[in-house]
């Protein structure tokens, strides 16, 4: 019986993350047509609901047209690699309390690690095109998504030192009186800046600046493989968007309404917010991009390490 | 768990070995990547899911990506697969093949003699970790940091162009600049009378 | 810093602006009358084609869309045998009509040319001539012109001086 329980929550995470990854495509067209004063997507369907399908059936019907100048074992593997490390990611995230596919006491390193893992996605795409403008954003990816993933890392050990444990849920019970965003500000403004910058979202798609290297890494590829590429950075967004409610908003803590309500609220608040973002902000150039990661965010995140640090023992 | 310990150790050990003999070093190093992860597997079986963790940010995440980032910018081609073939003819590998199997029958050795491998039933968790490394060890973390900070100071020193020469170029550029403009235009308009 | 979650903050008012789309096929934009949308040829006050077939419009072209024959009746008006447009082609620059000196060829506001074959975008004479002068009214190119053709002789079109009489001595 806890074993078929297991095997629910897992292929309900499963299917929920992957159609809430779909429905992005729509969502993330309807609301930047909303904020550019346009509709959107709106004639399939109701609301232009069934675009999603629409696409899916061309995406899966697309030419799946591998490069003959292409690596190809690792040209096919790059894709892949990007939707699984999310995937399981997305394994240790605490939706509600039970719904949680492996409660790991080390949830929140096994979360880094995942999302660092992801780097050998873009940077393997990059190289194994062969072709000049994948590999610049192949190593531009590997350059921006190192930077970032050293403070994403760090600006979490404030929330860890708060909590006291590494394990998601622990820390979601920890913020029942107070949400971590309060007293880790700072920590939230950064984790959420090197968030973005992970998931390669605009303002930081460097590696795939399509009016400087046309898709950077992904400028190759089409038909599935690409929709894993297009598919993983939703999944991204979703990510980061439940680690951020997870790790500063409390995850699934609110009143009235059931946990798993109040956790998707917040979830699309921030995914929300994220296209906003693309929306609103152009593009930092890329050595701006790493000089601001280093020289500001880098110092602001070991302050921020160094104050929570010495205010909890000075107070415990 | 035992099976998962030897499947995760047999994992590690074929993609060592498809590391040594891959000739695409791109390939090489994704071989290598995976057997890093199966020693995080190792490691978590072991009862030590925070180096486990570690070992995949670290070294899986972060420093090979450095390596594979390197080998990318190298562009090595067939070219180079081909010199790596030429270096490794048949004979060579010999006699680190017969060393590496004495070792391998020690070891094989060690594990059939003792009482089979004992797994601690402790798990040894972060806050271990963290008290271990600021308490007996606190001097060899600091010894560590030092070097660390040896570095960085001698990566910035390397990477550092000296200030005010580098302005005088910014401003001299301009100038350069124009300088050929004007020089291509001359090259332009003098031509010799006459010519079409 | 700041102007940045400025900027945030006035993209989200836009949440609220009125939207600028036009849902097209329920709801027809204003266009313009110099609009330049799909070709025609047009008449003259008197019914009779402009087009004389001087192949300018064909020369201005930039895509090459345009193909005309030219031909004379038997009083030696010209006119075009065929005129084709292949509108897959067309770019709608309006080349066409500022070279055209008859005011034949006009562009109007109408751009609803959608086909489901590539063939049906190419349109013939048949197609592109409508029954009216277009956006000139009163022009009339035969009546202004110092041409003979059928039922007007040299010197008969409007503000023309009857040619000189060589044979005559009379001033």
């Amino acid at each position: 019986m806890n074993g078929l329980y297991q095997l629910a929550v897992v292929f309900g995470v499963l299917v929920v993350a992957l159609t809430i990854a779909a429905g992005l495509i729509w969502l993330e067209r309807r609301l930047l047509a909303l904020w550019q004063d346009r509709y959107g997507p709106n004639r399939v369907g109701p609301f232009g609901l069934f675009q999603v399908l629409a696409d899916m059936i061309k995406i899966f019907t697309k030419e799946d047209w591998t490069a003959p100048f292409a690596d190809k074992a690792t040209f096919i593997l790059a894709p892949a690699i990007i939707v699984v490390t999310v995937l399981l990611s997305f394994a240790v995230v605490p939706f509600a309390p039970g719904i949680v596919v492996a409660d790991l006491d080390i949830g929140l390193l096994f979360f880094l690690g995942m999302s660092s893992l992801g780097v050998y996605s873009v940077v393997l795409a990059g190289w194994s095109s062969d072709n000049k403008y994948s590999l610049l954003g192949g190593m531009r990816a590997a350059a921006q998504m190192l930077s970032y993933e050293v403070f994403m890392g760090l600006s979490l050990m404030g929330v860890v030192v708060l909590a006291g444990s590494f394990s998601l849920t622990a820390i979601v019970e920890a913020q029942r009186n107070l949400w971590f965003v309060v007293p880790q500000f700072l920590g939230f403004l950064l984790f959420m800046i090197a968030g973005i910058a992970e998931t390669r979202r605009l303002p930081f798609d460097l590696p795939e600046a399509e009016s400087e290297l046309i898709a950077g890494y992904h400028a190759e590829y089409s038909g599935m493989k690409f929709g894993m590429f297009f598919v993983g950075e939703y999944l991204g967004i979703i990510l980061i968007s439940s680690m951020i409610t997870v790790l500063f908003f409390g995850g699934w803590l609110g009143p009235v309404l059931p946990g798993i309500v109040w956790f998707l609220i917040k979830v699309f608040f921030f995914i929300a917010f994220f296209i906003l973002l693309r929306a609103a902000l152009p593009r930092p150039r890329f050595d701006q991009l790493m000089s601001w990661g280093w020289k500001v965010m880098l110092p602001l995140t070991l302050a921020n390490v160094l104050v929570t640090g010495a205010l909890v023992l000075a107070f415990a | 768990m035992p099976w998962m310990f030897y499947l995760a150790g047999a994992v590690a050990v074929a993609a060592t070995i498809m590391t040594i003999t891959r000739l695409n070093a791109i390939h090489a190093l994704l071989y290598f990547v995976v057997s890093l992860l199966a020693a995080a597997v190792v490691f978590y079986t072991l009862g030590a899911p925070f180096i486990a963790a570690l070992e995949v940010i670290i070294y899986a995440g972060a420093i090979m990506v450095l390596f594979i980032f390197v080998v990318m910018m190298l562009n090595v081609g067939e070219r180079a697969v081909a010199m790596e073939r030429s270096w490794l003819p048949g004979g060579i590998w010999v006699g680190p093949a017969v060393l590496a199997a004495v070792l391998f029958a020690q070891v094989v050795y060690l594990v059939m003699r003792g009482p089979g491998p004992e797994y601690p039933r402790t798990v040894v968790g972060p806050k271990q970790v963290g008290l271990a490394l600021y308490g007996p060890y606190l001097m060899g973390v600091e010894l560590a940091s030092m070097l660390l900070l040896a570095g960085l100071v001698a990566a910035y020193h390397l990477g550092w162009r000296r200030q005010p020469e580098q302005e005088s170029k910014e401003t001299h550029f301009d100038e350069r600049r124009t300088a050929v403009g004007r020089s291509a235009v001359r090259a332009g308009t003098d031509r010799p009378a006459g010519a079409p | 810093m700041l102007s940045v979650l400025r900027t945030i903050w006035e993209v989200f008012l836009h949440a609220f602006r009125k939207r600028v789309t036009i849902q097209f096929p329920e709801e027809k934009p204003r266009l313009p009358p110099r609009y330049r949308g799909r070709i025609i040829l047009s008449r003259d006050p008197d019914g009779g084609e402009r087009c004389v077939a001087c192949y300018l419009c064909a020369v201005a072209c930039p895509v090459d869309c345009i193909a005309l024959q030219a031909t004379e009746d038997s009083t030696g008006r010209r006119y075009p045998e065929f005129f084709r447009i292949n509108f897959s082609r067309c770019i709608f620059c309006g080349f066409c009509e500022e070279a055209c000196p008859t005011y034949a060829i006009q562009l109007i506001p109408d751009f609803y040319m959608s086909e489901y074959k590539r063939q049906n975008l190419v349109y013939e004479k048949e197609d592109l001539l409508i029954s009216g002068p277009g956006k000139y009214e009163g022009y009339n190119y035969w009546k202004v012109a110092g041409v003979k053709i059928g039922g007007k002789d040299k010197g008969e079109a409007e503000r023309e001086a009857p040619p000189v009489d060589l044979q005559s001595l009379l001033p």
